[in-house]
């Protein structure tokens, strides 16, 4: 534990500290652009430069440099502020006056620090240099002359994202950062470089020139396009969504977000359903809200108690709780969230749940995976699993070979060897002292059993290893709030409800529901507004607050960004509307007395934070044989909004079916 | 970057190089330079392997060599790299051609020692024998670039032909080299002044004068 002084302030950091964290630590704010917390030391734009006794008389890179026991550093001395606008001045020679027409201008680093560290004016009266932009795929914007070379994105391809496409090449002044061969940077991490980089050399392509940082309104939010819960801030102006940004959590996304996260939001805009429609002789025709709720009502009326709700992969506990209750008053319990037909056994949420919660991974030092394609499943777990073998974690991998962006030992496609582990795999297991299993989404349906089965041997003192991935933000409250049929969704089917609403449920097979009258609540025009009787336009998660439980059980609020489009309305009040209509009117006349309910029915929901359920894993069958089939057929495109998204489907075009895009001619 | 080589049309070099592979004789090589270094350390192979897949390029192309994509490819396969790792480092050395080079690349030293000393003679003698720089004669014998101080200014003006220096150039002399590469012939490499072996000092040594009549040096030759 050295000890130092930073100007004139005593400070203790950890052994392995460098010079630069010693500063923060005694609240010195220290200028960078190379530097990142997450991201190896580069050490190469020197603008961290401060004064070091003992040591040499210069300036030295804070960054790079371990702190000392009995170091004496200043950051406030005349040769600092002499090196840092000297570095600056550098810094600025080749970088272009262009910021009045830059996306990053007023969120840049370079633009911050060369006003409150530079010098004001430039010796520099030679021409500038002048880089080629390079192509990089679908979401990253480039303008290289822009570039200080700093790495960033370099190293976060390299150690973050393992996709080593971005480079260096060439030297010295000729210096350039590319793709390689200019092809697409292929991660579905991509975006994050954007917001790594320090100046306007990455920008995010798809809002390019739309909106100035200074005109959003932020809004805190939860990401609902996989069931990690990445902590979001939502950036509008007027009434629309304009970005998405990672807001940083420890325990879920550090500061990371995947494309899907950040850049769907463009569908936020289009394929709306803004006016409520009923099916009139076969076609669907506008109505007002009152046409609309006289014909469920109508519907409710012949159907009795034979009601259904299937939630969908997005929706917040509070308009599940909602139809819950909806659907209770009528005299059913028909409900179920796991649209596709997964039928898991949930007597027990914990062995459902990602029990060794999402930090923890990163300490994991054996990995088995079973059935999971994490990179598409849950990206920023996977990044976690990527540190862990940074750590010397040992990662097995049962399904189909695919590239996970680390090393993997591949078992074999088949849930057999769950039983028959082989003796080198198992052993390592045993060893281990933080052993975790991850069992995906494909493997849910059959390895279930045989995973749970396995469990003990990834039980220790204090550590639960047993985890499961789920992809719908939704699953993890739906299955708090009893959105599960013993048989699952063909249990509903069986039951051959006569009512059915669909709460933005468009993954679902709707032709097993074609006895059924079937209302649609949900805000794009995909699949299931195509097979609704009545669709009751409603608001995407960005229009509505709400609470949303991820996959290891945290529960988080969500606020509301800007307002539903046109008629649409916020979910719960539909359904409190509606309630009325159907003459079983729900007890509750605001959200806060909709968020008291739910809590008073289920107390977890009521407060933010961990959720720990109760490991008492139910005894299943354990035979299991057979291949793994990976459900997400593509990343980009695994739900309504991201399917309506413009981006997405660029995105999917070119990262996943290859297709090759001309680069546009500005 | 207006001096970046201009990297050849893709679809052409693959179709050329694409299936490059070790002769095997330079698979034998390979080998050993693989041996020189710990098995997690293959990025160590990255410059001799790509030296060693150009001199092979160089051989079949009866050039200098020069570092197609495909080959570059090959290599990072080899190693088992990234693309971009190996080719980051085949665009940072100079010694790597990224474009196809003449049967001999004259590489002409311009920094302020060889200048000061008559570079200026030395490119005017390459351009009377029709080299330009920066591009192949016709004949495809000789390309000719500018480069950076290459370490011979005591021996000033030099350039740098394939693997050979020669030094303490003037025009005739370079004349005269190039007009020996022409023919096929192999000039001596290393200065080109009658009488001086190494950079040793004009008008005979200024010290070590005791090393003039007898050798004390631990090396038969000095």
């Amino acid at each position: 534990m050295p000890k130092l002084t930073v100007d004139g302030i005593e400070v203790e950091v950890p052994a392995g500290a460098t010079v630069l964290q010693a500063c923060e630590a005694a609240g010195k704010e220290i200028p960078r652009f190379c530097y990142h917390e997450r991201l190896s030391i580069a050490g190469n734009c020197r603008m961290c430069l401060v004064e070091v006794k003992p040591g040499p008389p210069k300036p030295q890179a804070s960054c790079a440099l371990p702190a000392g026991d009995g170091q004496e550093i200043r950051t406030d001395s005349p040769m600092v502020k002499a090196a840092r606008e000297g570095v600056m001045e550098f810094l600025l020679i080749n970088h272009p006056l262009d910021c009045p027409i830059c996306d990053q201008g007023g969120e840049c680093d370079l633009q911050d620090q060369s006003v409150a560290y530079g010098k004001g004016h430039s010796r520099y009266t030679e021409n500038k240099r002048a880089v080629t932009e390079k192509y990089m795929g679908p979401i990253i914007k480039t303008i290289m002359t822009r570039c200080i070379q700093c790495t960033r994105c370099v190293r976060f391809g390299e150690e973050v994202a393992g996709v080593e496409d971005i480079g260096a090449i060439y030297r010295g002044e000729n210096m350039q950062i590319t793709t390689y061969l200019e092809k697409a940077f292929k991660s579905e991490l991509s975006g994050n470089t954007v917001d790594l980089c320090p100046v306007g050399a990455l920008t995010h392509k798809p809002v390019a020139f739309e909106y100035r940082p200074w005109e959003l309104r932020k809004h805190l939010s939860i990401d609902v396009m996989d069931a990690v819960g990445t902590n979001i801030r939502l950036d509008s102006r007027g009434r629309q969504v304009m970005r998405v940004l990672p807001r940083i959590n420890e325990d879920v996304n550090e500061e990371w977000a995947h494309d899907k996260t950040r850049y769907h939001v463009d569908a936020l805009v289009r394929r709306r359903l803004d006016k409520p429609f009923v099916r009139v002789k076969g076609k669907l025709v506008e109505a007002s809200w009152d046409e609309a709720f006289d014909a469920v009502a109508k519907a409710a009326k012949k159907a009795r108690s034979s009601v259904a709700a299937i939630a969908g992969d997005l929706l917040d506990c509070e308009t599940m709780f909602a139809a819950k209750k909806l659907v209770q008053s009528l005299g059913s319990n028909l409900l179920e969230g796991r649209q596709t037909g997964m039928a898991y056994d949930v007597t027990n949420l914990g062995s459902v749940a990602f029990n060794t919660t999402i930090a923890e991974i990163e300490n994991a030092d054996a990995i088995l995976l079973v059935g999971t394609n994490l990179r598409w499943e849950a990206p920023l777990i996977n990044t976690r699993v990527r540190k862990a073998i940074k750590k010397g974690a040992k990662v097995f991998a049962i399904g189909p070979e695919i590239d996970l962006t680390y090393k993997v030992q591949w078992l074999g496609n088949d849930l057999g060897l769950l039983g028959k582990m082989p003796s080198e795999v198992s052993e390592v297991i045993e060893a281990a002292k933080a052993p975790v299993l991850i069992l995906g989404p494909g493997a849910l349906k059959d390895g279930h059993g045989p995973a749970l089965a396995v469990a003990g041997s990834f039980m220790r003192d204090g550590w639960n290893g047993f985890n499961v991935v789920h992809t719908a933000a939704a699953r993890m409250g739906g299955l708090m709030l009893g959105y599960a049929q013993k048989g699952g969704i063909a249990d509903v089917i069986t039951a051959d409800p006569k009512l059915t609403f669909f709460l933005g449920a468009d993954e679902v097979d709707f032709s097993a529901f074609a006895g059924s009258f079937k209302v649609y609540i949900g805000h794009h025009g995909d699949k299931g507004a195509h097979h609704a009787d009545v669709i009751l336009p409603a608001a995407a998660y960005s229009e509505k607050p709400g609470t949303y439980v991820n996959l290891e059980g945290r529960v988080q609020r969500a606020d509301r960004a800007v307002f539903a489009p046109g008629d649409a309305r916020e979910d719960w009040t539909i359904l409190r509307a509606l309630s009325d209509k159907l003459g079983k009117a729900l007890l509750f006349d605001s959200f806060e007395q909709l968020r008291a309910a739910m809590a008073a029915e289920v107390p977890e929901l009521g407060q933010e934070g961990l959720v720990r359920y109760a490991w008492a894993p139910p005894k299943l069958p354990a035979k299991a044989k057979g291949p793994v089939n990976y459900p997400i057929a593509d990343f980009y495109l695994t739900n309504a909004i991201c399917r309506a998204s413009e981006t997405m489907q660029r995105c999917s075009a070119e990262l996943v079916h290859g297709e090759e895009f001309a680069e546009a001619a500005e | 970057m207006a001096d970046a080589p201009q990297i050849p049309d893709e679809a052409e070099t693959r179709a050329r190089w694409g299936n490059f592979a070790w002769t095997a004789e330079n698979a034998e090589k390979a080998r050993e330079i693989a041996s020189r270094y710990p098995e997690n350390r293959r990025l160590s192979c990255s410059i001799p392997f790509l030296d060693l897949a150009q001199r092979q390029v160089g051989a079949e192309t009866n050039t200098q060599g020069w570092l197609p994509i495909p080959v570059i490819e090959f290599v990072a396969r080899e190693i088992g790299a990234p693309y971009i790792r190996i080719f980051e480092v085949a665009t940072f050395y100079t010694m790597f051609n990224l474009a196809p080079v003449g049967r001999y690349h004259v590489q002409v030293c311009g920094t302020t020692p060889c200048m000061l000393r008559g570079s200026d003679d030395v490119m005017a003698a390459c351009k009377s024998r029709g080299l330009h720089k920066g591009g192949t004669t016709a004949d495809g014998m000789f390309t000719l670039t500018e480069v950076e101080c290459l370490g011979n200014c005591a021996s000033a003006p030099m350039v740098q032909i394939n693997d050979d220096n020669y030094e303490d150039l003037d025009f005739d002399r370079t004349v005269a080299i190039l007009d020996a590469l022409a023919k096929g012939e192999k000039p001596k490499a290393g200065s080109q002044e009658p009488g001086r072996h190494t950079v040793e000092a004009y008008g005979g040594p200024t010290n070590l004068t005791a090393m003039v009549s007898e050798n004390h040096d631990f090396r038969g030759e000095w």
